[in-house]
């Protein structure tokens, strides 16, 4: 039998408290309970894709692109502007729309900003000829119908959040 | 270079939560106990030190290091701080060693800490997600279970491990645990436990993973001369090593293998290496400091090893990269028992990661730690029993490692007495 669920969820609501009871023997004070506070922290980052960003204007536009290195032939699929192996300025080329499993995982908990979406698919995608792989979630299938070297293809949001998640992969066939 | 010595060491313990101190008094817990060990040193005598923490997120404070400096009566010395994630405190105690060595310094403080109980536990998790690639990999779903999660399932896919495989660490590490009072979390559990547990990221659960903690550790490390002043049983550090990889797991490449001293290109014929089911940066690191230390087979020249288990999958992952098995033997390796307690070659006598606690900056530390008693041979002295001692114990590997595989560090120390 599944053991019943006795602890209340934790939360953050707090209480708002004003003052604290003070001893008049001071020598009581290291015998003082820790005062702890709620400190919000809110922040809204100026951040710049940089020379990642024609891969976000690719996704706004239905295509997916990767970087090519010119002097060694490496490609990868999640762009580098540099290669990795020998140091060239590599070249934008566009990557095929289908791809298959490298790996994958199903997210039953996550960071808080997922929390909320979770379950998901994690999955990294190999494309034929390219060298490097690329992160996305896969839509679709549930934990025990995934398996590693399923055909994958990608789909792109109609309005675009210039965020990777742009693009999603769900079954080929 | 000079040979280095560690001659003391201590852990504040490892909790959930550490309301009652900020975090400048915890480690002078840690920092008082290694003191107290080595009653000849005095302050004076301290040259310098080096700062263990990962994250300035959790405690919304920059430069926490200074204040732990001038806490712990150490101005003005010199001092600076190091970070490489998970490794950070692999990376500090290296840094520490090289400090030594060099001649820059006769005695040198490594203190760690870290205190995660700031921010709830997923919020703690979108932090440490932070630490991957913030354009492409941490707004698709960062979650590092999620991501050491689709390493091991390529590894099971390439090799045939299994969860059961990936349990019985599990449980070895809680069962070493259970006789190891600076453990986080006590529990008897069987493999069946560890399977039923609720599920994380496929296939790791509750309880193939590490928790998050507050806590501090702290090592002292001198030259020879200073280490005979100090203490009758210093401990010698043979070596360190340390290696890299590339931090989004699609950019691994597939390559040749990493070979250590005992192996042959044909044990590994048509394997891609590491792809994302290896850790080439463990590679790099155990052979750089098995050909620093001489170590042609580690199996059979390492008493015990304590290694990164922040999830049982990169235990397994970790057996093959220090060449305790080949790759692909992993899961035969826990099975066969070699890693037992009572095994050839001791993994985690600790309890590790998964039932101490992984308080960030502290965590490669407490390792050290853990393994200098081992070697000095005074477990019983400081866990108050010695179930846990092994017996002539007289050369131990360390091993801290950064998600996913990005920084790890190898260290062996060695019993010179």
């Amino acid at each position: 039998m599944k053991k019943k669920e006795t602890k209340l969820p934790e939360t953050e609501e707090g209480t708002v408290l004003f003052n604290v009871p003070f001893p008049e023997d001071l020598s009581q004070l290291k015998k003082m309970s820790p005062i702890i506070i709620k400190w919000p922290y809110h922040i809204d980052y100026i951040h710049s894709y940089g020379q990642d960003s024609p891969f976000f204007a690719g996704l706004a536009n239905k295509k997916l692109v990767g970087t090519k290195c010119p002097k060694c032939g490496y490609k990868y699929a999640t762009p580098k502007y540099h290669c990795m192996y020998c140091g060239s300025e590599c070249d934008w080329f566009e990557l095929p729309l289908e791809g298959k499993i490298h790996t994958w995982t199903t997210c039953h908990f996550g960071g808080e900003e997922f929390l909320k979406e979770t379950p998901f698919n994690l999955i990294l995608v190999e494309f034929e000829g390219v060298d490097s792989l690329l992160l996305a979630r896969l839509i679709g299938l549930s934990q025990d119908e995934i398996r590693i070297g399923m055909k994958v293809k990608a789909k792109f949001r109609r309005n675009s959040q210039f965020k990777p998640t742009d693009v999603y992969f769900v079954p080929a066939e | 270079m000079r040979d280095v010595y560690m001659v003391s060491g201590g852990v504040s313990k490892f909790t959930k939560a550490r309301t009652d101190k900020t975090f400048q008094p915890m480690v002078k817990e840690a920092f008082d106990y290694a003191m107290n060990d080595v009653p000849n040193l005095t302050i004076d005598q301290i040259d310098g030190s080096v700062a263990s923490y990962f994250s300035d997120h959790f405690q919304r404070q920059l430069m926490s290091g200074i204040m732990v400096q001038d806490y712990l009566g150490l101005c003005p010395k010199e001092s600076k701080r190091v970070e490489g994630g998970g490794a950070t405190g692999g990376l500090c105690f290296q840094t520490a060693w090289a400090d030594v060595a060099s001649g820059r310094q006769d005695v040198c403080v490594a203190y760690g800490f870290e205190t995660m109980s700031h921010v709830n536990t997923w919020k703690g998790n979108e932090f440490i997600a932070l630490a991957s690639d913030t354009n492409y990999d941490y707004p698709v779903g960062g979650f590092y279970t999620g991501y050491y999660a689709m390493m091991v399932v390529r590894h099971m896919y390439e090799f045939g491990t299994t969860r059961e495989q990936l349990a019985m660490v599990s449980v070895k590490n809680y069962q070493n645990a259970f006789h190891n009072p600076y453990a986080q979390k006590k529990l008897k559990i069987t493999v069946k436990d560890v399977l039923n547990a609720p599920m994380v990221a496929y296939p790791l659960g509750m309880l193939d993973i590490c928790v998050m903690s507050d806590g501090a550790a702290v090592c002292i490390l001198a030259d020879e001369k200073m280490a005979a002043k100090l203490t009758d049983k210093p401990v010698r550090i043979a070596s360190v090593g340390c290696g890299t990889d590339a931090m989004r797991m699609a950019d691994r490449p597939h390559g040749e293998v990493i070979l250590l001293p005992h192996e042959s290109p044909n044990d590994y014929k048509g394997l891609k290496y590491p792809g994302v089911h290896s850790f080439r940066a463990g590679r790099m690191g155990a052979k750089l400091a098995y050909e620093r230390a001489g170590i042609t087979n580690p199996l059979e020249e390492l008493d015990f090893v304590e290694l990164h288990d922040a999830y049982t999958s990169s235990e397994i992952q970790t057996y093959e990269d220090l060449g305790l098995c080949k790759y692909g033997e992993g899961g035969q390796f826990i099975e066969s028992g070699k890693p037992n307690l009572d095994g050839v070659c001791p993994v985690n006598p600790s309890g590790g990661l998964l039932a101490c606690g992984h308080p960030v900056g502290a965590t490669g530390l407490m390792q050290a730690v853990f393994a200098f008693w081992q070697l000095q041979g005074t477990i019983d002295k400081h866990f108050g029993n010695d179930k846990l001692q092994i017996q002539n114990a007289k050369r131990g590997l360390i091993h801290s490692h950064a998600g996913t595989g990005t920084y790890v560090t190898v260290s062996i120390l060695e019993k010179p007495f």
